[in-house]
């Protein structure tokens, strides 16, 4: 069960590496959280405590719910919709990311955390990581770079149900907390960026104007 | 060489054309058409063999070589393939490699018997075929890789024999991945419809059909029924990848039989479900599929 959840969030990722269409990756993003709330509570199914389940709960509804609200209502008032001539074409991001797959396998390997329930968590947290990096610094759409940080912060959360199994939970709702405002922020920024340049196109920042 | 392995070759030669009419007939079945009678592909071939034929005068002998040589070659590769359990008429270390070339030779007579027409469509078909059928290569490679790598072993009969339920148990998503990416591949490599449609009257949007255009009566029969092999063929691998060989030999055969039956239909709801792929989403798709595989074959050598 743990590793066909892990399974899943490692094919939203290949998912997001060759989807164009924004809504679609805001989607696949929202079902990648609700996976990590699912994980949560199945890759601890020992000691696992009511905290616990309420947090999973949370996690779920911040990931799955609230983020693609936020992001939602952004795009809508930029009125875009999809990646246009991102810097790395898409058959090219698929190759690139199952390389950064392989990769995170070799890592897994040769990282082996104790106490893990299973071989997989290491390698789909790598890969995780590496998918939301090479989005950020492949895509020209603010909307889907921001898409990228979410999908690099939900490899950091993999590690951390892996890495820091029991004791702090308000650590990693710190964390949330920090996401939710990063989300608020970056959705804000969009919306200053688009009323002021006109285009939610990152490229066009780097011409300065009045 | 085994004698028993004359039988999945003699079922393919007779039963082939049936999966085209049990596509058909699932097709018809879901738009709530009565459909054309389950042997249409056989009546076809018969009013087809009764023709005479007309050649171009552009063509050469290439031209019917390649229909020879295109049949002659499926035929040689169908003995590398178990069913069901029953191993193949050859077996040696490494014979999927001869098997997936021998369809890339027949595949190289069509597309050479398709530009001795000199015809622009059929080149612009044979262009596409090759292009597509390289990318599906590389996604059943893999898969194959991944069978052998799960199974250490190295001839067809034995990797798709000894995947068991127990594999099964052991590495369901891994295998699941290998069965769709192969699932894929057959629609791509029979010209099934997300890559392409098989009853489209359009040349410019045809890959397969637009390559035998110049081809009639006898010469036509054999290309249908090429086709008919070549869906036989993929269809006993995909049926090799479902935990069905266990049991004694005649039951193995038996569900072996029924699950090639079972490929066509979901062939079939496929092409009801939906419509063909825009042309240059294809190489995506087929890219899709080997990632899936590769995924698989990850999980595979992980796990």
């Amino acid at each position: 069960m743990t590793n066909t959840l892990l399974i899943l969030i490692l094919l939203t990722n290949l998912r997001l590496l060759i989807s164009s269409r924004i809504h679609a990756c805001v989607r696949w993003v929202a079902a990648q959280g609700i996976l990590l709330g699912l994980l949560a509570v199945v890759g601890r199914q020992a000691d696992i405590t009511l905290l616990g389940i309420l947090f999973a709960l949370f996690t779920a509804a911040i990931k799955g719910w609230v983020f693609p609200w936020l992001i939602f209502r952004a795009i809508r008032e930029s009125e875009i919709r999809r990646e246009m001539e991102p810097y790395v074409g898409y058959n090219l991001s698929l190759a690139i990311g199952l390389a950064a797959l392989g990769v995170s396998f070799w890592l897994g390997r040769r990282l082996p955390l104790p106490g893990l329930p299973g071989p997989l968590f290491v390698p789909v947290a790598f890969f995780s990581m590496f998918a939301g990096l090479f989005l950020i610094v492949s895509r020209k759409q603010a909307v889907t770079q921001a898409l990228g940080y979410l999908v690099m912060e939900n490899g950091i959360y993999l590690f951390g149900v892996v890495a820091v199994r029991d004791e702090p939970l308000l650590v990693e709702l710190g964390v949330l907390l920090d996401l939710l405002v990063a989300v608020f922020v970056m959705g804000i920024t969009m919306f200053h960026i688009q009323r002021d340049v006109e285009s939610l196109d990152a490229n066009q920042l780097t011409q300065l104007r009045d | 060489m085994s004698v028993s392995g004359l039988i999945p070759v003699l079922a393919a030669l007779t039963l082939s054309p049936l999966l085209f009419g049990v596509i058909n007939k699932v097709k018809a079945l879901v738009a709530g058409r009565q459909g054309p009678p389950v042997l249409q592909l056989y009546y076809d071939l018969l009013k087809l063999s009764r023709k005479g034929a007309v050649y171009s005068a552009t063509t050469s002998w290439l031209f019917r070589a390649g229909l020879v040589g295109g049949v002659a070659a499926v035929v040689a590769a169908l003995l590398l393939v178990p069913l069901g359990g029953t191993p193949a008429v050859f077996a040696f270390r490494g014979d999927f490699i001869l098997a997936l070339y021998l369809l890339g030779v027949a595949r190289f007579f069509l597309v050479a018997a398709a530009m001795d027409t000199g015809s622009a469509f059929e080149g612009m078909g044979a262009s596409r075929e090759v292009f597509f059928s390289a990318l599906a290569e590389l996604a059943l490679f893999v898969v194959l890789a991944a069978l052998a790598h799960g199974t250490q072993t190295g001839t067809l009969s034995a990797m798709l024999g000894g995947v068991t339920p127990e594999l099964w148990r052991a590495e369901t998503p891994s295998l699941a991945l290998l069965l769709i990416a192969l699932v894929l591949v057959l629609l791509a490599e029979n010209a099934r419809i997300p890559v392409d449609d098989p009853n489209t009257h359009l040349e410019l949007t045809m890959i397969h059909e637009v390559m035998v255009l110049d081809h009639g009566g006898p010469d036509f029969a054999l290309v249908l029924y090429t086709s008919a092999l070549k869906l036989w063929l993929f269809a006993a691998l995909v049926v090799g990848v479902l935990p069905i060989h266990d049991g004694p030999p005649a039951a193995a055969f038996a569900a072996g039989l029924a699950g090639m039956a079972l490929v066509a239909a979901l062939v079939g709801v496929v092409e009801s479900a939906m419509a063909r792929l825009r042309l240059a989403r294809v190489p995506q798709l087929l890219l899709g599929a080997a990632a899936l595989a590769l995924v698989g074959f990850l999980l595979l050598a992980a796990g």
